[in-house]
C-alpha cells in the first residue's frame, strides 16, 4: 500500500489503531501482528490471524519510525499487535519534546 | 479524521487527570468529552450549522471545541468587543449558528436571530445530554474558523481543517508528557489562534489549563502564584508590562516556562525578563491564523546562549523567531518568486500540513508548490534561524528606498526613556511617503527628539530617521498587542492639530 501522511489505519487482528505522521511516496507494507493494516479509525472484526511473534504491543502516543524509509506512524489507539513495515518491527521513537509554544 | 481524536486519546491515556480549570474542581479528559458530547447535541437539536463562540475564555471555550467537532461544525470564535457594524457583518455569514455569549454581550448575536446561549448555560445543557456515546458526524466541515483583518478593512475568514490542527499537535507535542504538577496558563482571548490550538497541544500533553480573560500585571502574578503555574503563554505586551510596572511583586517559584508570541518582541523587554527570572526557560513562538499557529520556534538554550554571547549573531538569534518546527519548511522569496539565500531579506513562505492558507469563500490560497504567502518580511541566517522584520504591507517606501519600520522601532525601544514606540510611513507630497514615529516616554522621562534621531541615525542610516516623533501616553493595542498601522497614520495626518509633534 501507498501511505499518506494524515491517514488513520486500523490493525485487522487486534485492537491497535494509528495515524501516519510521515512516510515517503512509496509502496510500503505496514503491518500489526503480522497483518497487513487497513484503512480507518476503529478495528473492525478480526478478520485476520496474528502472528504470535508479532504480539509486543504497541503503546498509545508513542511513535514508530523508520528513520531511514522516512515512516513514522503515531499510536492512537493501543493493542497487542507489534507495528512493522515491511516484515521489520517498528522501534519506538525517544521523544524529544519541543518546548510548549502556544 | 478530527480533532476529537485528541480528546479520544486523552480520556484513554489520563482519563481521571484534570487538564482543564483549576485542581480542586476542573475538568478531566473524560467529563470534557461527556460535556462534548452533549454540546454536540444541543447543537444538533438547534439544527445549527456552526458555533460562534463570544464570550471570555474558560471551560466553556474547551467543551465548545469538542462540541463542534463532534457535531461536524466549524467553531468560530469572535471578538465581542468588535464595533457593532463589523460584528453584525461577521454574525451576517453564520445566521444558522449557536452563539454562546455572556448575558449583557450577547445583543449582537440576538440581533441576528441566532441561537444564543450563556456560558454557564451552554455547560448546563451539554450536562444535561451527557447519556451515550456520540460518533462524531464526519463532514467536510472546518474544524475552526477564525476572521483576521490583517491589514484591509473586511475580515477574511481563515479556515483551519481538522487535518491542519491534528497535525499541528501531532508535530509539535508529546503524547502525555507534562507530569501532574503542571499547569498552564493562558492569557490570549479565544478569537486567537493561540488560544485554540492551546486547547488541543496542553490536553494532547497532559497539561492542567487555565484561562486568564482580563490580563493585568497584578491579576497574572496572583494567579501564577496562587494556581503554581508552570507554563504560561503571553504576547509580548503582557510580558512589558510585567516587567516595566513598578512596585510589583515578580516572585514566581511554580513558573518553568513563558512562552510569547503573536507580535514582536522588544529586545530590552526579554533581556530584562531573562534577567529578572533566570531560572524561567523562555520560548519564542513565531505562526500565523494561517498556519495553524507556531511554525518556529526560538527555544530557550536559544535565549540564554544569545544574551551570554559576545558574538553578535548569536545574540541577534534573541530578536529572531528560531528554528522550523517538525514538518514545516519555510523559504525566503524575493519578489519575483525566487528563492534567496542566507541573509538576504524577502517574503517569508511557509510549507506543511498545519499550513491552512485557505479563506473563507476563496479557496487556498497556497501556491503550486503548496507553500503560503506569510506577508512577512524577514531572512533566514547561515544556520537556518528565520528573522521577522515585519510586515511587508508595513513597509515604507520613501523615495526609492524601502523601510521597515521594525528596525527604527527596535533602537527606539532600546532608548531607556521610551516605554513604547512605533513607526508609520505618512502620505508625502515628495518622497510618496516620509517617516514618522509615535513614542511613550516612561514615566517621568523627557524621550527628547533630537537625541532619539540621533540613536537612530548611529545605528541605521540617515535617511531612516523618524521626520516628525510625536507624544503619545499611549499606543492603540488591540488585547493582543497589535498596533492598527493605519489608524496611527490617520491619527497622524488629522486635519486638526491637537497632537503636535517635534521634528
Amino acid at each position: 500500500m501507498r501511505p499518506r501522511v494524515g491517514q488513520m489505519l486500523a490493525s485487522t487482528v487486534d485492537t491497535t489503531a494509528v495515524i501516519v505522521v510521515r512516510c515517503p511516496d512509496s509502496e510500503l507494507d505496514v503491518t500489526c501482528g503480522g497483518a497487513a493494516m487497513i484503512e480507518g479509525t476503529a478495528p473492525g472484526a478480526v478478520t485476520g490471524t496474528a502472528d504470535p511473534d508479532l504480539m509486543g504491543g504497541s503503546l498509545l502516543g508513542k511513535r514508530y519510525a523508520d528513520e531511514d524509509l522516512g515512516l513514522e506512524l503515531l499510536c492512537t489507539k493501543q493493542g497487542q499487535g507489534t507495528l512493522a513495515v515491511n516484515g521489520v518491527p517498528l522501534p519506538v521513537k525517544s521523544a524529544k519534546p519541543l518546548p510548549a509554544s502556544d | 479524521m478530527n480533532v476529537s481524536m485528541i480528546l479520544d486519546m486523552a480520556a484513554e491515556g489520563f482519563g481521571d487527570r484534570v487538564v482543564v480549570g483549576r485542581a480542586q474542581d476542573g475538568l478531566t479528559p473524560v467529563r470534557l468529552r461527556e460535556l462534548a458530547a452533549g454540546g454536540a447535541r444541543a447543537v444538533r437539536a438547534a439544527d445549527a450549522d456552526a458555533i460562534v463562540y463570544l464570550a471570555t475564555n474558560g471551560p466553556a471555550f474547551a467543551v465548545a471545541q469538542f462540541a463542534a467537532a463532534l457535531a461536524g461544525v466549524p467553531l468560530v470564535p469572535v471578538n465581542y468587543r468588535l464595533g457593532e457594524e463589523q460584528l453584525d457583518a461577521l454574525l451576517a455569514n453564520h445566521p444558522r449558528a449557536l452563539a454562546i455569549a455572556a448575558p449583557g454581550q450577547d445583543v449582537a448575536p440576538r440581533r441576528a436571530g441566532l441561537t444564543v446561549r450563556g456560558p454557564a448555560e451552554w455547560l448546563t445543557e451539554a450536562a444535561a445530554n451527557t447519556d451515550g456515546d456520540i460518533e462524531p458526524r464526519l463532514s467536510d466541515a472546518p474544524a475552526v474558523l477564525i476572521y483576521t483583518s490583517g491589514t484591509t478593512s473586511t475580515p477574511k475568514g481563515v479556515v483551519l481543517r481538522h487535518h491542519n490542527l491534528v497535525s499541528y499537535v501531532l508535530g509539535t507535542v508529546e503524547f502525555a508528557a507534562a507530569d501532574p504538577a503542571e499547569a498552564a496558563l493562558m492569557s490570549v482571548p479565544p478569537y486567537h489562534i493561540a488560544a485554540v490550538s492551546n486547547v488541543l497541544t496542553n490536553l494532547y500533553a497532559g497539561r492542567r489549563t487555565l484561562t486568564l480573560d482580563q490580563f493585568t500585571p497584578e491579576g497574572w502574578l496572583a494567579l501564577v502564584r496562587e494556581q503554581r503555574i508552570t507554563h504560561a503563554m503571553v504576547v509580548p505586551t503582557m510580558l512589558a508590562r510585567i516587567m516595566d510596572t513598578a512596585g510589583l511583586d515578580l516572585s514566581v517559584p511554580s513558573m518553568r516556562s513563558l512562552a510569547y508570541g503573536g507580535a514582536r518582541m522588544p529586545v530590552r523587554v526579554i533581556e530584562t525578563a531573562l534577567r529578572t527570572w533566570p531560572r524561567v526557560d523562555f520560548v519564542n513562538a513565531y505562526g500565523l491564523t494561517e498556519t495553524s499557529s507556531t511554525v518556529s520556534v526560538l527555544g530557550p538554550a536559544e535565549h540564554r546562549a544569545a544574551v551570554a554571547s559576545e558574538d553578535p549573531a548569536v545574540r541577534a538569534r534573541l530578536g529572531s523567531a528560531g528554528l522550523p518546527v517538525p514538518g514545516i519548511e519555510i523559504e525566503v522569496r524575493d519578489g519575483n518568486g525566487e528563492s534567496l539565500g542566507a541573509g538576504e531579506t524577502g517574503q517569508i513562505w511557509v510549507r506543511g500540513e498545519q499550513v491552512s492558507g485557505e479563506y473563507a469563500g476563496q479557496g487556498s490560497a497556497v501556491d503550486e508548490r503548496g507553500f503560503f504567502h506569510t506577508r512577512d518580511r524577514g531572512h533566514l541566517d547561515t544556520d537556518g534561524y528565520v528573522h521577522i522584520e515585519g510586515r511587508a504591507d508595513d513597509t515604507i517606501i520613501r523615495g526609492a528606498e524601502n523601510i521597515a519600520p521594525a528596525e527604527i522601532e527596535d533602537v527606539l525601544l532600546r532608548h531607556p526613556d521610551v516605554l513604547d514606540a512605533v513607526v508609520v510611513g505618512v502620505p508625502d507630497e515628495e518622497w510618496g511617503q516620509r517617516i514618522e514615529a509615535v513614542v511613550v516616554p516612561r514615566d517621568g522621562a523627557k524621550a527628547d527628539a533630537g537625541a532619539l534621531r540621533a540613536a537612530v541615525r548611529g545605528t541605521l542610516r540617515g535617511s531612516k530617521t523618524p521626520d516628525r516623533i510625536t507624544y503619545w501616553t499611549e499606543l492603540p493595542r488591540t488585547v493582543t498587542g497589535k498596533l492598527v498601522r493605519r489608524d496611527i497614520v490617520a491619527a497622524l495626518t488629522a486635519p486638526e492639530d491637537g497632537k503636535k509633534g517635534q521634528p
